[in-house]
């Protein structure tokens, strides 16, 4: 049994699964000489024309370029330039009907010839004495891309460091009507050659195969011709069958191996190469004439003069078909490509594109449009017809049902879409397209579930870095307060002053939260005030109850010692003084709701810390005061009954900051009641009012004066005003009866 | 004493047994998939809170203790159905009314905006950059489309703008089957 190579050396061939017999059609062209078209008016040049990336633009609208100059830059590995096919202006660089089955717009430049075709400067080089770098750069720099049909950048296939077994040269172009290459062969086999002779010094092949269908001898003779001097060149006639001029399958038909599944042709020694990039590589290499142009089949029955043409790339559609003699019919329908792979154009301003091998324009009865589609009888004629050996009744069974798991399991990835099930489906189910539908589905599914991936790691990353910042800021608050008590304890040990202010800030250090350590100068001196205050009013209180139980009985003072003594005044100073207590304690249950907030709620301005101290404060102390202050008055209110002397009205000043300037009138009776009456409600508002408000605190509670506080919140007012009636006409009742 | 050596010799078995299977049930545990990173793969992880959770995971967690399935709008009924698959519950429609879901990203409208930074602190996944009083824009890569910086903004710049398809991204319309070839 001889090896793999000794076979393929004797000429031996293989045969892949499936394949179809299409009427060849290419009659109509191949015996005609390539024609070489007029530069036309415009030229669309889209600035990606291959699979990859498209490169940095390099011209300006207006700027004139020279032919072969380089329109983009191919800083990118994936990406090719695309260069001026001649001599002109750039007029625009716009979006423009794409050669893309969408037909979505992409970018465009457009150029307006001179008419001119002058040559920028060019350099050849002999391949056999520059190193593969300067080769590789050359056709990057040339803008070569697959000229077959996928238009893969050709530097990456041709600059591949793993040993390369066979090279094999794609001329098989199976599709009906194309002769592209077929022409190419019979006019520049000689070229072509020397662009092999240029990809086996860059890959080091054992062998080079080139398979050449059976139906275009002319061409194969010249091949055999151009290559008689090589020894490892081996023209290899194919039977014609479609699709044998697909990647894997023109390899299993060679050497009877297979691409494994989700792997590349390199991967198993092997690399192809179209028989018009290996021509455009030697043009490179050898005229440094970078890929301008391209043989492009024009055929179809609405065509006078079928033919192949020498088009340059950009050059519109319709120019095309009218240097052929196009007659257009009703619902006439171009399309690009051959009629099994290719497309419908939407208009004829699509550009020729290096990818571009053949434009159709067929009639109604040439080629029909697609009938109604039937149901799916299982006939198996599409599995018998698959050259990937694939299942397409199963893969339309689940197309259909979008079960990308199911489709993904049968090997849908594997699909070349070369639309054999479709041509042979007694249904006439267009069986490529909804895999074509399908795969665009997967891919877009695989798109989201990363981008999904990325937005989660993302969306983690955000949570985690918010959360370090939210503890370092914790961490360098304690640190802070810590070495601002430090500070304060050593240094405030002088006075007593100092002392206090220590000690409250202790206290506060314990009771506050870790926010409210920058404010803690202005809370101390405030503290230390209120401290005073505090101190000040007991002192005051102590005296007061000293008097009192001197006089009276009772601790508690407002209720009965009114009714004992049968006036219409001290009945007045009762009713207020319990309203004040109601709307203390009311202040009071209102702020044990809100016990949290109490602490941050203070954080008033400079401004109104002159006045406004004991309303600043924090909200259960201010209950407190309020209701010491209503007791006091109340105390004050007895002893002006019994006693009337001074001390009770100086007694009220100092307990009373905030409304200091009411308390001058306190030796007659009702006068000093309402009063009374009014600083407690209107304390108690400012409470209610301040709690309503906890976000806006600190300007609220800084408004001082009751009578502000009254309109700010005037039904807080109606209604503590409502509640201190009742009560008084209550206290009237118990007391009439 | 028959009797004894029976029970002595199959209480022993048993106890080897026992043994053995309780050795390999901790030994040879498979760890399986928790139900929490199950629904988590299948939601969109946009992250944007219109379940009235914030972010995909804490909705998750929710659907594995019980909630309802149908709370996703960017997931749409795909997500649904494979949710119920997986929670072996029936499929419900999308709770409230949502329009086709078009993939959107936002876009601020960059000469109105005033540099806020609140379109910042609201985005759940980073995708908008800028610094205080300084214009920001958005990383349409990375937006995820959730809408969460549209009502934050105090200018109304930012707007939600359908993704624009591209050759690659486009998929074929079966409407329009170019050509067939008929002998």
């Amino acid at each position: 049994m001889p090896g793999l190579f000794q076979q393929i050396q004797a000429g031996k061939l293989w045969d892949f699964h499936g394949g179809i017999h299409p009427p060849g059609r290419k009659e109509q062209t191949n015996q005609k000489p390539i024609a070489v078209l007029p530069i036309p008016d415009r030229l669309y040049l889209p600035l990606r024309q291959h699979i990859g990336v498209a490169g940095q633009l390099l011209v300006r609208v207006g700027e004139r370029v020279l032919k072969g100059q380089q329109l983009t830059s191919a800083e990118n590995s994936m990406a090719v330039p695309v260069h001026a096919p001649t001599s002109g202006t750039v007029l625009s660089i716009t979006p423009h009907t794409s050669p893309h089955p969408s037909a979505l717009p992409e970018l465009t430049l457009v150029l307006e010839p001179d008419g001119l075709d002058e040559w920028r400067q060019r350099e050849p080089l002999n391949f056999l004495t520059c190193d593969n770098m300067t080769l590789l750069s050359r056709i990057q720099d040339s803008g070569i891309a697959g000229m077959g049909g996928a238009g893969f950048p050709t530097h990456i296939k041709a600059g591949l460091t793993q040993p390369v077994d066979y090279l094999i040269i794609n001329a098989v172009e199976c599709e009906p009507y194309i002769s592209a290459d077929d022409l190419l062969m019979q006019e520049a086999a000689t070229t072509i050659v020397k662009g092999i002779d240029i990809l086996c010094r860059l890959l080091n092949p054992k062998a080079v195969l080139i398979g050449i269908e059976d139906d275009k001898p002319i061409a194969a003779a010249a091949m055999m011709a151009a290559c008689s001097q090589r020894e490892h060149y081996y023209v290899r006639i194919v039977p014609t069958k479609y699709p044998s001029g697909g990647e894997k399958q023109l390899i299993q038909l060679l050497t009877n191996k297979e691409v494994p599944n989700g792997r590349r042709p390199a991967d198993i020694g092997i690399v192809m190469q179209n028989v018009g990039t290996a021509f455009a590589i030697a043009q490179a290499v050898l005229d440094d004439h970078p890929l301008l142009s391209r043989i492009v089949t024009v055929a179809g029955d609405t065509l006078n003069q079928p033919q192949n043409v020498l088009a340059l790339l950009g050059t519109p559609v319709s120019a095309l078909l009218d240097a052929c003699g196009f007659q257009s019919q009703p619902q006439q329908r171009v399309i690009m490509g051959g009629p099994m792979m290719g497309f419908t154009l939407p208009d004829l301003s699509v550009p020729v594109v290096k990818t571009t091998n053949c434009i159709l324009a067929p009639t109604a009865q040439e080629l029909p449009a697609a009938s109604t589609e039937m149901d799916c009888i299982r006939c198996s004629a599409c599995a018998d017809a698959c050259p990937a050996s694939l299942l397409p009744q199963q893969l339309l069974w689940y197309s259909k049902a979008k079960d990308s798991d199911k489709l993904q399991e049968y090997n849908l990835a594997d699909c070349i879409e070369c639309g054999a099930c479709a041509y042979v489906c007694p249904s006439e189910i267009p069986l490529v397209q909804y895999y074509r539908v399908a795969k665009a589905d997967i891919r877009e599914q695989q798109r989201e579930a990363l981008k999904a991936e990325q937005a989660k790691a993302r969306f983690e990353a955000r949570n985690a870095r918010l959360e370090q910042e939210k503890q370092e800021r914790l961490q360098r608050n304690q640190q802070l307060a810590a070495a601002r008590q430090q500070q304060q304890l050593a240094s405030g040990a002088n006075t007593a002053v100092a002392d206090a202010l220590a000690r409250i800030k202790a206290k506060q250090a314990l009771a506050a939260p870790a926010e409210e350590r920058s404010k803690e100068q202005i809370l101390a001196e405030r503290e230390l005030k209120k401290q005073q205050a505090r101190e000040h009013q007991q002192q005051k209180a102590q005296q007061q109850k000293a008097e009192q139980q001197a006089t009276e009985q009772h601790n508690e003072p407002a209720e009965q010692t009114p009714a004992v003594t049968e006036n219409t005044n001290s009945k007045a100073a009762a009713v207020a003084a319990a309203i004040a207590r109601a709307q203390a304690k009311k202040a009071a249950q209102a702020a044990e709701q809100h016990a949290t907030e109490q602490q941050v709620t203070p954080a008033p301005n400079t401004e109104k810390s002159h006045q406004a101290e004991v309303s600043a404060e924090a909200d259960p102390r201010k209950a407190a005061i309020a209701a010491a202050i209503a007791r006091a008055k109340a105390k004050q209110q007895a002893q002006t009954e019994h006693e009337t002397n001074a001390a009770p009205a100086t007694a009220s000043t100092a307990n009373k900051p905030a409304a200091g300037s009411d308390i001058v009138a306190a030796t007659e009776d009702p006068r000093k009641a309402a009063v009374a009456a009014a600083l407690a409600r209107a304390k108690a508002k400012k409470q209610a009012s301040a709690e309503a408000t906890e976000q806006t605190a600190a300007s609220t509670t800084g408004a001082p004066e009751p009578d502000v506080a009254v309109t700010e919140d005037p039904r807080k007012a109606a209604i503590a005003a409502a509640i201190a009636r009742a009560k008084a006409r209550k206290q009237a009742d118990s007391e009439n009866s | 004493m028959t009797l004894l050596t029976a029970l002595i010799a199959l209480g022993t078995l048993a106890l080897i047994f026992g043994a053995v299977l309780g050795y390999a049930a901790i030994r040879f545990k498979v760890e399986s998939d928790p139900l929490v990173e199950q629904i988590d793969d299948i939601l969109p992880q946009t992250q944007c809170g219109q379940c009235g959770y914030p972010g995909c995971r804490p909705y998750a967690e929710a659907i594995a203790n019980g909630d309802d399935i149908n709370k996703c709008p960017p997931g749409g009924e795909a997500t649904i159905r494979k949710l119920a698959d997986l929670m072996g519950v029936e499929a419900k429609p999308l709770n409230e009314a949502q329009t086709e879901n078009v993939k959107r990203v936002a876009y601020i409208r960059e000469d109105e905006c005033i540099g806020c930074t609140k379109c910042i602190q609201a985005c759940p996944v980073d995708a908008i950059v800028g610094a205080s009083k300084l214009m920001h824009t958005v990383l349409a890569d990375e937006c995820t489309g959730c809408d969460l910086c549209v009502d934050p903004c105090p200018v109304d710049c930012i707007d939600m703008i359908p993704v624009a398809t591209t050759p690659e991204r486009w998929k074929w319309d079966l409407a329009a089957i170019p050509v067939r070839m008929v002998e």
